[in-house]
């Protein structure tokens, strides 16, 4: 049985958001946020960052001083090991910046997991960490890279002045080092975010797009594109807030919950770990500082990923994920 | 009613079958055929729809196609020009009237 809310004045609408609580919400429809077999651990190395994209849940930046240390590192990898992940991905900030990056990845290959890098594409490639990208060749990291628009001003909108041209440079870099090509099994896939407070395209048809237009236009070619929601936090949340969108931007997310995606929900088969060691259900969780199962844990504390059943800890930030064909 | 618009009657356009719900029930399902991708992508004809929509001048159809053209990946640019198209067909249409206005002048006159 779904958990009941605690206080039944939830079930009201929020006046500033428009929406009911997600708790509630998935309380009248007779439904609940579980773990099934946690088969990804997500590392967060830390919010510093090179960009200060108007999207971010996290508020990264180059102001932030947040930073996985090397003992955290230890920890980590250690537990990728006990804890038998098939995926492990690491995101940030920007990941890149973090010292212990390359020492991370490989205490984690012979882990025997899949490991992710979620990179801005210009922190890569900004001439400070020139060993990087052949690293994450020789180590046989599938990267996943922002690439929000085909388009110079929406991307730079979102992402700052210069980043097109780089994102570009970069992911042309990448492809001449065998990433995107075919029978090399080196994998880049691209992240689109919309650049604003509307829903994303379908995944299927943005990455024709992407696919025709980057291989037309610069010779660029990718392995897979996703398409996902900004979620309501962070520096979104803050710029929602002041453009006036952000009852409405809540009342569409609400409105377009689409069963399917909240099977697939990517917390269900995730648990994400943040600079300092500890365990949410997501990376937004983490972002809400709303840890798993309510309890705050360290990394080094388990003996393996959560168990299935476990209940996931959900907020309103959640509507970003159960909108539309979800997030992954 | 002091408005003839008002933006919250746009979530409320299927209401329009209420007391015709035969009726409604054709149009929506030939405007959701429509809209589906066919030879062109939705995309494309989302482009379509804003220009149109500004062609006949709907407050309500700007609305949503703006809306509907940036969640199908397009952007101002390319709405934009879709916007001049619609201009360039409703100017030059008027234009070629000109040419009926010349001739009928040219007959009525020495
Ligand atoms: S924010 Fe998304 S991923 Fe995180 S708990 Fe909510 S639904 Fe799951």
């Amino acid at each position: 049985m779904a958990r009941s809310p605690e206080n039944p004045a939830e079930g009201s609408v929020d006046v500033a958001s428009g929406v009911v609580p997600f708790s509630r919400f998935l309380y009248e429809k007779g439904l609940q946020l579980t773990r099934k077999q946690t088969t990804t651990l997500q590392v967060n190395v830390g919010l510093l960052c090179n960009q200060a994209c108007r999207h971010c849940h996290l508020d990264a930046g180059p102001g932030r001083r947040e930073m996985m240390k090397g003992e955290t590192v230890e920890e980590v990898a250690a537990y990728a090991r006990r804890g038998g992940f098939e995926t492990v991905d690491i995101t940030g900030g920007a990941p890149e910046l973090n010292p212990h990056l390359a020492t991370l990845i490989e205490k984690l290959s012979p882990a025997g997991s899949r490991v992710m890098l979620r990179s801005n594409l210009t922190a890569l490639n900004d001439g400070k960490r020139d060993f990087l990208m052949e690293f994450c060749r020789a180590e046989r990291v599938v990267i996943v890279a922002s690439f929000p628009s085909l388009d110079l001003s929406q991307t730079e909108s979102q992402r700052g002045e210069g980043t097109f041209g780089e994102s570009i440079t970069a992911l042309r870099r990448l492809n001449a080092l065998g990433y995107g090509q075919e029978g090399s099994g080196l994998e880049i896939d691209l992240v689109s975010n919309p650049t604003g407070a509307f829903l994303p395209p379908s995944q299927a048809e943005a990455e024709k797009r992407f696919r025709r237009e980057l291989e037309r236009r610069w010779g660029i070619a990718f392995n897979h594109l996703y398409t996902f929601s900004n979620v309501p936090l962070g520096r979104f949340r803050a710029w929602l807030k002041c453009s006036g969108n952000f009852r409405t931007y809540m009342e569409r997310l609400a409105a377009q919950f689409n069963p399917c995606a909240f099977e697939g929900l990517m917390c269900r088969s995730l648990v994400s770990v943040s600079w300092d060691g500890y365990l949410y259900d997501c990376d937004f969780n983490l972002a809400e500082r709303l840890p798993m199962d309510g309890v705050k844990i360290h990394v080094s504390e388990m003996t393996g990923p959560p168990g299935p059943g476990t209940p996931i800890a959900v907020s309103d930030h959640c509507y970003a994920c159960t909108a539309g064909t979800g997030f992954t | 009613m002091e408005i003839y618009y008002d933006p919250h009657d746009l979530p409320r356009f299927e209401e329009i079958g209420n007391d015709a719900p035969l009726l409604g029930k054709k149009f929506f399902e030939y405007y959701n055929a429509v809209f589906a991708e066919g030879a062109l992508t939705e995309r494309e004809k989302s482009l379509i729809a804003l220009a149109v929509a500004h062609a006949v001048q709907c407050p309500y159809c700007i609305d949503a196609y703006t809306q509907a053209c940036l969640e199908k990946g397009s952007n101002v640019n390319e709405m934009t020009e879709a916007v001049h198209v619609a201009t360039a067909i409703r100017g030059g249409a008027s234009l070629i009237h000109g040419l009926q206005m010349r001739k009928i002048a040219g007959r009525l006159s020495f």
